[in-house]
């Protein structure tokens, strides 16, 4: 019973800074509450025994992922008068098209799951180091060097993209 | 597997909530017009799925679905990398955040 009860209530605050990224005004408030979120979702992976993604996504995500946010967002020195705002139409259909969105996921979610609660299974084996180590280095090896020339093209692009120094566009 | 009432730790929940995020992702999307905010819900529809991804993952006793979580979390690295030094060179060349200002990327 507690643990059920543990996971709906985190599931719910998840939603709620969720929906603060979205709706805070000033980025910085934006960029902690998406870590408050990302802490959220790494406690979730805890309650499904994904015990190395939590670590990694307490690492990548809220360590070096929003870090870097953070310090765009204090190199830019933003301010709330420079917030662009949003008209009233585009806000309404906005909410309108999301709607819908989530009307529509639900629904077809619904017809395939049945919605029967079926219980997730406890298996403390598969989320550790050991075997998620063994599995990526064994079936997806390739995969895993593909993704380190992935990042090797993302550095380069990156720091070419920002030591410009002259006006590119007029 | 057996079947109990209760919602918490049941496959519904994890895809109810999944659905509820990656919908507050794209309705941020839709609403805010800063760059950074954009792509900080690029990243809350990116952890959406791969919540998704790690409660079937626990649904059907594989760890491939986590493999799968990690190379997400890859490339979300490298997408927030590019996109931030994309960023920052057209706050650089026109000294905003805006997005509706990119216009003049039509030609």
């Amino acid at each position: 019973m507690s643990i059920e009860l543990l996971t709906i209530i985190i599931g719910g605050l998840t939603i709620g800074a969720a929906l603060m990224v979205v709706i805070s005004k000033h980025p910085i408030r934006s960029v902690l509450f998406l870590v408050v979120t990302f802490f959220l979702i790494s406690s979730l992976y805890i309650l499904m025994n994904a015990q190395f993604l939590a670590i990694v996504n307490i690492i990548v995500y809220a360590g070096a992922i929003m870090v870097l946010f953070l310090f765009v967002l204090m190199l830019l020195n933003l301010n709330k008068e420079s917030e662009p705002k949003t008209p009233k139409l585009a806000l309404f259909s906005s909410v309108l098209a999301s709607g819908i969105l989530l009307l529509v996921l639900i629904a077809a979610f619904k017809d395939s799951l049945r919605l029967q609660h079926v219980r997730l299974p406890q298996q403390k084996q598969i989320g550790l180091v050991e075997n998620l180590g063994k599995l990526l280095f064994d079936e997806y090896i390739v995969p895993f060097e593909v993704s380190s020339i992935l990042f090797i093209a993302s550095m380069v692009g990156a720091i070419l993209l920002a030591k410009r120094e002259k006006p590119i566009i007029d | 597997m057996t079947t109990d009432p209760t919602f918490g730790t049941s496959i519904d929940f994890y895809v109810i909530l999944a659905s509820i995020l990656f919908t507050i992702g794209a309705f941020g999307v839709l609403i805010r017009r800063n760059m950074i905010v954009l792509l900080m819900c690029i990243e809350l529809m990116l952890n959406a799925v791969n919540l998704l991804l790690v409660a079937f993952s626990t649904y059907y006793g594989k760890g491939d679905a986590q493999i799968f979580v990690f190379f997400i979390i890859v490339v979300a690295a490298a997408e927030a990398t590019i996109g931030l030094s994309i960023l920052i060179m057209a706050y650089r060349n026109q000294k905003s955040t805006d997005a509706g200002l990119f216009t003049n990327l039509n030609g």
